[in-house]
């Protein structure tokens, strides 16, 4: 269900840590992990539950083993950190404790990573996240979940507190309009939601792309040209039979994710979709190229310096419509 | 007579000593025949902490129900240094966690027993091997045990070349900060990694003062005198003082295979099948 005329700004992190905060209020067995790593909503966490709550200090390695043994004894955990640290510091932890550890002892941790692709736009490489998905999504038993707006983080609280499986939550840093009036469970099941209906061309887009891909929408719908648009969040347990027979009605389907394609990330997962299902569409894959960006300016300069700007996505959906 | 009282009561007694003694000398026949079965296991670094394991399960210092290994009110054992706990095997299978026949399958397909453990395994907690990794676990296990109100202790065993990882010193910091006084760690400090002496590769330094810098209460012991393993380890799990303890146990590489304790390279060389029946020959 898409709501484009809703313009009320949060951000994923304080909206799902208030859901955390009501899950502790009502007395449940939940422990909060923090690498040094704050939100206004977390204050509130520390104050009314500090026994629930852990800063960890700077020992994102740390954060992932305590987490484990948590989750071992029973807890469902979340673990709160920035993007690129909580899944890149600690790989191997999430290999080892999360990812083998889990296929036989099933546990309950939930990575909230915050600061997805160039959310800390002027703090260069180290604070860009664009390797994660890839990454996170080449690990079995891993959930992988990219959301676009507070709505779709407000419902999954519910969904991480019920699925007792690792999963990776990959949140933007910054408040961002509401994309979606709600999310439903079957939403979340379908991993996807359908935003608009097109004739040719379907963008479909993750996390902070998705906001850039309706600002493209209406450019177009204002030049007379229709394109679908699909907010697609549930990386790696979506429902691939409803998404083949989505992305099928088009004639070419444009990929938007703020993380390195052709390496794993959205664009290979649907690119492997096409393949597998035989689906007749030209495909088109928009990220990241192979290069780390030390230019200095906004996100829109980012985007627009590595052919992810507006300009280039109209481009793209022109030459197709 | 409540159960300590009679563990101290029992471990005074010479019987008791030579029931250790003698499991102990199982243990180490057992993980050599187990090594000669399937010659590519670490055998010298599991030999190191034959005493160790031996105490810590035979000696009434860990709680454990082999019939249900989750057992809620078992102490969490976390064997850090995977490995190098080949020797954990017949102790597990004598204790009933599986059948002895099992001892006869490591290696092979369609076995539980592997060379790198696994929780697969009836009696083993977590994933072990990749190092760096129980420190950590055991202290969010301990945490966790600790807001539950729960008195079951956690041990986490190491090597000494494993403590190169930071990750260990992360889990320290946090263990001592939190005051985390029922995790237990036990260092086989058997002086080598795998391409030699773990003081010229790259040296701990004092490694008492380290640990105590870190806020743990610190003790040593002869890692192959089993009673003296024993009381240290039970001692250890009965002091509760705020502060997290170390253990660490003076070990040789090797233990028990002459070839393998002169040899710096002894992680990576093994024994034939002749020099394992060799060394069961002469020590039977």
């Amino acid at each position: 269900m898409s709501a484009s005329q809703l313009p009320l700004k949060k951000t994923m992190r304080d909206s799902i840590l208030n859901e955390i905060l009501a899950q502790m209020d009502r007395g449940e067995k939940v422990f909060l992990l923090s690498a040094d790593f704050g939100a206004p909503a977390l204050d509130a966490i520390r104050e009314k539950h500090p026994k629930q709550f852990i800063n960890v200090g700077i020992a994102e390695q740390n954060l992932i083993n305590v987490a484990t043994g948590l989750a071992l004894e029973g807890f469902v955990v979340y673990a709160y950190a920035i993007a690129p640290f909580i899944t890149m510091r600690c790989c191997e932890q999430i290999r080892v404790n999360l990812a083998i550890l889990s296929q036989v002892r099933p546990m309950n941790v939930n990575l909230i990573g915050v600061g997805a692709g160039f959310s800390y736009e002027v703090s260069g490489p180290t604070h860009h996240c664009l390797e994660d998905l890839s990454i996170m999504r080449t690990f079995p038993n891993v959930d992988v979940i990219s959301p676009s707006d507070w709505t779709t983080a407000t419902a999954l609280a519910k969904y991480c507190f019920e699925n007792k499986r690792p999963k990776y939550l990959r949140f933007d840093s910054k408040p961002l309009p509401q994309i979606h009036s709600q999310i439903s469970e079957m939403d979340l099941q379908r991993g996807f939601v359908e935003i608009s209906q097109g004739k040719d061309v379907c963008l479909i887009s993750t996390g902070f792309m998705t906001h850039k891909a309706q600002e493209v929408c209406q450019n177009l719908k204002a030049e007379g040209l229709t394109v679908g648009h699909i907010d697609f969040f549930m990386l790696k347990s979506f429902n691939e039979k409803e998404l083949c027979a989505k992305l099928s009605q088009y004639k070419k389907i444009i990929s938007l994710e703020e993380g390195f394609v052709t390496k794993g990330g959205v664009d290979s997962i649907l690119s492997e979709l096409i393949l597998r299902n035989r689906l007749p569409v030209e495909f088109k894959a928009m990220g990241l190229k192979d290069n780390y960006i030390f230019h200095i300016g906004s996100r829109e300069d980012l985007h627009e310096q590595n052919d992810l700007g507006s300009k280039s996505i109209l481009r793209e959906a022109r030459i197709s419509s | 007579m409540n159960a300590l009282k009679k563990v101290e009561q029992t471990r005074t007694s010479s019987d008791f000593a030579k029931f250790l003694h003698d499991k102990a000398t199982w243990v180490r026949q057992q993980t050599l025949e187990i090594h000669k079965l399937a010659p590519e296991t670490r055998v010298a670094s599991s030999l190191s902490p034959v005493e160790i394991f031996s105490a810590l399960y035979y000696g009434e210092v860990a709680s454990y129900k082999p019939s249900i290994p989750f057992w809620e009110g078992r102490d969490r054992v976390v064997i850090s240094k995977g490995h190098g706990s080949l020797s954990m095997y017949p102790i597990l299978a004598d204790l009933g966690f599986f059948e002895m026949s099992e001892l006869k399958k490591v290696c092979t397909k369609g076995s539980f027993l592997g060379g790198i453990p696994d929780p697969i395994i009836p009696g083993y907690e977590t994933v072990n091997g990749s190092l760096g990794h129980g420190v950590g676990v055991g202290c969010g296990m301990a945490t966790a045990l600790k807001t539950l109100g729960k008195n079951n202790k956690v041990f986490v065993i190491t090597g000494d070349g494993e403590l190169h990882e930071g990750s260990i010193w992360e889990g320290l910091m946090f263990a001592s900060h939190h005051q985390l006084d029922n995790l237990n760690l036990i260092v086989d400090h058997n002086k080598k990694c795998m391409l030699g002496e773990t003081k010229n590769i790259l040296g701990l330094g004092p490694l008492i003062d380290k640990f105590k810098a870190f806020g743990l209460l610190v003790e040593v012991v002869d890692g192959h005198d089993v009673m003296a393993c024993q009381a240290a380890l039970l001692k250890m799990k009965n002091l509760n003082t705020g502060k997290p303890k170390a253990l660490i146990a003076e070990t040789v590489k090797g233990k028990g295979a002459p070839q393998l304790e002169s040899n710096p390279m002894c992680h990576v060389t093994g024994l034939k099948a002749v020099e394992v029946d060799e060394i069961l020959k002469r020590n039977s």
